[in-house]
């Protein structure tokens, strides 16, 4: 059959693809031939890495010659609850090393959950001139230092995000870095540096960046200063408040009122340290226009959380402790139902006994009085099937339902049974369901509606659930979209994984930890499935020195072209084919 | 609901054959044998089952019954300390008041730090809800996980008794059955219960004193009751001596 040549110049079909923005799209076109896969490679600006160890910056770099925005992301989810050893891994140093001599250009880096240095961040500082976006999303490893070297080299940044990273705070004059002649600021997040800023750079720095539109503080912004901060800066769009408290004066109230209410295009807000209650009328004037408003740190009561919700009616998204309770959670059905996502944080999480009366009929009356919910975070310490059920039948559209009952294998406490139906029912009529997390008293029923209904299921969350390996057996055969699974506290071992092996090369990853998984079984994974990097992670020594059937602590397991990585620490060990054969 | 799926189930384990290379959840480096304990075919679950965690086995033999009470209620005030801790990642380790595992729940260390700090800030200030509820939990020895029962629920023994025959019906661990949960109302049948393998009700109390159910009138118990263990009649001797005098000094 005679070849065909291209119908279209190069140019053209750039100009077509640059229509075309999602990486699977990309990806697609890329694989139509050889032509399209070179234009698209050329062309392509944005890289988004799920998991930094499943590709090498050399083998990014080879393909992708020209990119513009990369976003990484490092250690497994589970680490937010310390359940990563330190020193892991997740170094992001290589990449951006990498990347200073391939990438001139590059405009944004987006990290989640790495390791950065003042090192790394001094080097991003100096390669970059162009660098306009800089986000450190539950990242570590830094100090205020390496800030200091970003405000003061970085001309060009438009925003700057330390979302819920770990900063090292040695001093508050890093914001003093960024020259007098920086003006480009759009968005600033800092909500989560410890140590007290500098406030008169800070002010100065608001005062002359005109396309502010998001500023969150940090605790240690008083109330009284914040005023002024919103009479320079009255076009925000998003505002993260300092403590939110600060002794009575009707005169400070006055004043603070009036900064807020010029701040007539204020969208989200977020903050509220330490709130004080009385100061919190502060902000009716422009909760009618809040699609978001972030209320997790704010250890106020159910009544001023009601006044405060009511008067949102067009919030999006809700972040509040369980101070809420039923009663406000009915009232926020009843006020707001443009509501999308509510995410519910336990006060006292450490308790047994209830401290605050939220219950499942929260849950229930915001699944029925607002029918764009799909995302929901729900800490509570008491549940039923007959709850779940209602809650599945009153709002099939969840895409993100993850339940936490806060005591670890309680049933239902109305029937004594395990959550199987419940979820069942979750599972079964939202159909566009693609994150789940169970929890509470859980058969491997729960697992088998799981994996029989659980067909959009994307990211998985088990603990202390199930009875035997059955139960992961459901999971891994029957979610045919699953891409990230994580298991603490299950008992769950090596035949489920060893039968559906292949099925892990799908996968971004699997997290299995306080499992059954042996050793043995680990070995041979990684000897099978080259493809498959299989770390045990083991603080109790080489698992050469315990029998081959003894558990490993934690296990995981992803898919990389780029072979087993060099920077491990010693207590994580990569099995492959030489694992057998290595000399410790 | 996910009935036609065993069937394809039942095809591929047959080649994987789980009942012969049945694994267990171990201790680090030791292994864990639940199966086969007293004949019953326990549930392999992520926590490690009582009799492994705890060791409340009194080694006390017949004739030492009778002498040596304080003995015997020593040695359990000591060995209750070890209590069951589910949760802990180290068994041999006293609890915690709160005992909890690594990372659970899941919120982060930052929401965590902040709360504590407020809260100790509002210690001075305004209660919080007052607790009516009296959840206390309930452990049954050899079942693989706890329960918990609010107290407040029932207004005698009876009714909690039906109650926790309810709750562990399911779970079979051989003569643990309704009447002998009902049973032990009646204290002079007690006394016949502790004989045999039957299981015995015990509950400690705000002392932490190890008591059996039925000793106090129920408000106090209501009161006072701190947790709830159904023991092994067998290990219940060391309690037996006080509700035997007690029983003497009261016409049962």
């Amino acid at each position: 059959m005679p070849k065909r040549a291209n119908s279209f110049p190069e140019e053209v079909l750039e100009y077509v693809f640059s229509f075309i923005q999602t990486d699977q799209d990309r990806s697609s076109i890329s694989t139509v031939c050889k032509s399209w896969y070179e234009i698209e490679r050329w062309c392509r600006r944005r890289i988004f890495i799920g998991n930094c160890y499943a590709v090498s910056p050399r083998m990014l770099i080879r393909r992708f010659p020209d990119v513009r925005s990369i976003e990484l992301k490092g250690k497994p989810h589970f680490a937010d609850f310390n359940l990563v050893p330190e020193g892991w891994g997740g170094y992001v140093y290589p990449w951006i090393a990498a990347m200073a001599s391939a990438y001139p250009w590059l405009e944004e880096i987006k990290l989640k959950r790495m390791v950065v240095t003042d090192e790394t961040l001094e080097l991003i500082a100096k390669s970059f001139k162009n660098m306009k976006l800089l986000v450190l999303s539950s990242c570590e490893g830094f100090s205020t230092d390496g800030l200091a070297a970003i405000a003061a080299n970085c001309r060009n940044l438009r925003e700057l995000d330390l979302h819920e990273s770990d900063v090292e705070d040695l001093s508050g004059h890093w914001l003093s870095h960024f020259p007098d002649t920086y003006t480009s600021l759009v968005s600033l997040n800092i909500a989560c540096l410890g140590s007290e800023l500098s406030f008169s750079a800070l002010e100065r720095l608001v005062a002359r960046c005109p396309n502010l539109r998001s500023l969150r503080l940090n605790r240690s912004v008083p109330l009284d200063r914040l005023a002024n901060l919103l009479r320079l800066a009255p076009r925000l769009t998003d505002l993260g408040t300092g403590a939110y408290s600060a002794e009575w004066r009707p005169d400070v109230f006055a004043i603070l009122s009036r900064a807020i209410s010029g701040c007539k295009e204020l969208k989200s807000l977020s903050g509220f340290w330490d709130v004080v209650p009385s100061y919190l009328p502060a902000i009716y004037s422009i909760c009618p226009g809040l699609t978001s408003l972030n209320l997790s740190y704010a250890t106020i009561q159910s009544p001023a959380l009601v006044k405060l919700v009511s008067q949102c009616p067009n919030l999006q998204r809700l972040w509040v402790l369980d101070y809420i309770e039923d009663v406000g959670l009915d009232a926020l059905a009843e006020s707001c139902k443009d509501l999308r996502e509510l995410r519910v944080f336990p006060s006292d999480p450490f308790v047994v006994e209830p401290n605050v009366s939220l219950t499942e009929q929260g849950l229930i009356s915001v699944s029925e009085g607002c029918p764009k919910l799909h995302s929901v975070l729900y800490f509570c310490r008491q549940m039923s099937n007959d709850a779940l059920i209602t809650i599945a039948r009153n709002q099939p559209n969840f895409t993100c339902f993850r339940l936490c009952i806060i005591e670890p294998k309680i049933p239902d406490y109305l029937t004594l049974q395990p959550f199987d139906v419940g979820f069942g029912a979750i599972v079964e009529n939202c159909k566009n369901l693609r994150r789940l997390s169970v929890s509470g008293l859980l058969t491997d029923q729960a697992f088998d509606y799981i994996g029989t209904y659980g067909k959009k299921l994307e990211m998985l969350s088990i603990a202390f659930a199930g009875d035997s390996d059955l139960g992961l057996h459901h999971i891994l055969s029957g979610c045919d979209n699953l891409r990230k699974l994580e298991i603490r506290d299950c008992p769950f071992g090596d035949k489920a994984l060893l039968a559906n092996a292949a099925k892990l090369e799908t996968m971004r990853s699997l997290w299995m930890s306080s499992c059954s998984v042996s050793y043995g079984a680990c070995k041979l994974l990684g000897q099978r499935l080259p493809r498959l990097n299989v770390e045990v992670i083991d603080e109790r020594g080489h698992p050469e020195s315990r029998p081959e059937n003894s558990p490993v602590e934690k296990l995981y397991i992803y898919r990389s072209v780029a072979g087993p990585r060099f920077d491990m620490p010693g207590f994580v060990w990569t099995m492959d084919e030489d694992s057998a054969l290595r000399v410790t | 609901m996910g009935g036609v799926i065993h069937e394809e189930q039942d095809q591929k384990y047959s080649l994987i054959n789980f009942e012969e290379t049945e694994l267990r959840l171990g201790l680090p480096g030791g292994i864990l044998g639940t199966a086969g304990k007293d004949g019953e075919a326990s549930k392999n679950t992520g926590k490690r089952g009582f009799a492994e965690t705890v060791d409340l086995k009194l080694n006390i033999s017949s004739e030492d019954q009778s002498a040596g009470d304080e003995d015997q209620v020593e040695e359990m005030k000591k060995e209750k300390n070890v209590a069951p801790v589910p949760r802990s990642n180290n068994p041999t380790k006293p609890p915690a008041a709160k005992a909890q595992a690594v990372g659970w729940p899941p919120v982060r260390s930052f929401r965590k730090n902040i709360l504590a700090v407020q809260k100790n800030g509002s210690e001075e200030g305004e209660k919080t809800n007052s607790i009516t509820a009296a959840f206390v939990k309930v452990s049954v020895d050899g079942a693989p996980y706890l329960r918990k029962v609010d107290l407040k629920l029932y207004k005698s023994y009876q009714e909690l008794s039906t109650a926790l025959s309810t709750m562990f019906s399911s779970f079979t661990i051989g003569n643990c059955g309704s009447q002998g949960m009902k049973d032990f109302v009646n204290e002079s049948k007690l006394i016949d219960l502790l004989s045999g393998s039957e299981y015995v009700p015990s509950y400690e109390d705000k002392d932490g004193d190890w008591m059996l159910v039925g000793d106090v009138p129920w408000e106090m118990f209501v009161n006072s009751c701190k947790r709830l263990r159904i023991m092994k009649g067998s290990e219940a001797i060391g309690l037996a001596p006080r509700a035997v005098e007690r029983c003497k000094n009261r016409s049962c």
